[in-house]
């Protein structure tokens, strides 16, 4: 079952390309993780999703619907967490604000807006313009993950997130997020999600590089100390005590995905990624590209 | 004492060794109740996913077992267990590693014996 579905979908500022052709399927419960370069469309690419963009081109469909219709039972199953919160800095509290917007979410919960609130030790009560950046962040992180959507989009969640709550907001999410619920967060700072995002998905301007789980990135690839440069290392950087090598998977066994190491390659072996990653998925979704 | 820790582990391995440690140590008991796999994704910050798989991999060595609708048992016989796959580890792939080394290094066969059964005797 596919929540969302896009099909060689293209998007246009004026003359600027920002999407091209780009396909792709996300699954129920699931915790994506949406990694680019800046300003290949990562936030274009949510904001389609979210239906507050048209596509130029091309398709997607979510829950079956077309998100750009804005209908309310589809607005009710979504909710889009922007990067920027000025929208939400105004003259009242998190809680106000909860009390007018929960309404419009049916599965909205209260009780776990609280709980979240007080495990990120957010003051409830005192008017959002005044509490700084990142306490706003996790009042309105507080309120997404209590709509209990379907579909969860957030765009830069860690950033203005102190070290303390990068590890708190990974606890947070894994424990409140739903079990249906599909999960879309996009980061340029992958070490912030290390290990809470799951498939990973790499976007570039012309494609979607990679869409694909942990487990079948380390069947694929494999990441390991070395103390030379292995000849066919598909990427290496220095590290204390060698190279942390990412290679083609022949038989080297299984290894820890290391998120930072594996952009860095596909960023350097676009084509080949592609043809590990996404050729597969090509094939199985085949059918779907013809006109429904 | 960490037996098995190695950062370039995948996660899920990583995960299950953390519990065979528990187990080995008694933090969890045999025929006890493990934490859920959300409760464990939530403390560890891990993708319950990730989680999913360590538990699969543990139940599929009979270590943990998992009764429906009530959660995740360390099997009876779960240190047994989790002992015998450490030995196995140790002799196939640990053991090999050390013995190169040896070689490269040049260490007198005699010498080497006499050390290992006196650090025997001292944790003995």
């Amino acid at each position: 079952m596919n929540m969302v579905k896009m099909q060689l979908l293209s998007f246009r500022y004026g003359k600027k390309d920002v999407l091209n052709d780009i396909s792709m399927r996300l699954e129920p419960g699931k915790i994506y993780g949406l990694l680019g370069e800046n300003g290949v469309g990562k936030t274009t690419l949510l904001k389609v999703i979210a239906g507050l963009q048209k596509p130029w081109n091309g398709s997607c469909s979510v829950f079956g619907e077309n998100p750009f219709n804005r209908t309310p039972s589809f607005l009710s199953r979504i909710y889009y967490l922007p990067e920027e919160l000025e929208y939400i800095q105004n003259d009242y509290s998190i809680r106000f604000f909860a009390k007018i917007n929960g309404p419009f979410y049916p599965n909205f919960d209260n009780e776990k807006f609280e709980a979240i609130l007080k495990e990120f030790a957010v003051e409830g009560d005192k008017k959002l313009n005044s509490l700084s950046h990142g306490q706003t962040k996790k009042g309105a992180i507080a309120f997404a993950l209590a709509t209990n959507v379907d579909l969860l989009l957030m765009d830069e969640p860690s950033n203005g997130l102190d070290i303390p709550s990068k590890t708190l907001f990974r606890r947070i999410i894994v424990e409140y997020v739903s079990d249906n619920t599909c999960t879309l967060i996009s980061t340029h700072q992958v070490r912030d999600l290390e290990n809470l995002i799951d498939p990973i998905i790499i976007l570039d301007n012309k494609a979607v590089l990679m869409n694909a789980s942990l487990e079948e990135i380390s069947e694929k690839l494999y990441f390991g100390l070395h103390s030379t440069i292995p000849t066919q290392a598909l990427y290496s950087e220095p590290v204390p005590g060698g190279y942390l090598c990412v290679m083609e998977n022949d038989d080297l066994g299984e290894s820890k995905v290391n998120l930072e190491a594996l952009f860095n390659a596909t960023m350097q072996h676009k084509k080949r990624m592609q043809e590990l990653f996404v050729a597969n998925a090509a094939e199985t979704s085949a059918p779907s590209l013809r006109p429904e | 004492m960490m037996m098995n820790f190695d950062e370039h582990k995948p996660i899920y391995l990583q995960i299950s060794d953390s519990i065979c440690e528990k187990i080995l140590n008694d933090e969890y008991a045999e025929d006890e109740r493990i934490p859920s796999i959300r409760e464990m994704g939530a403390q560890l910050g891990v993708n319950p996913n990730t989680v999913m798989r360590s538990y699969d991999y543990l139940k599929s060595l009979d270590i943990i077992y998992d009764k429906r609708g009530v959660g995740f048992f360390a099997s009876p016989d779960a240190k047994k267990r989790v002992k015998s796959m450490y030995k196995k580890e140790f002799m196939e792939t640990e053991l090999p590693v050390i013995v190169k080394k040896i070689n490269m290094l040049e260490i007198d066969v005699d010498e080497l014996m006499a050390k290992i059964s006196k650090e025997l005797d001292i944790n003995n």
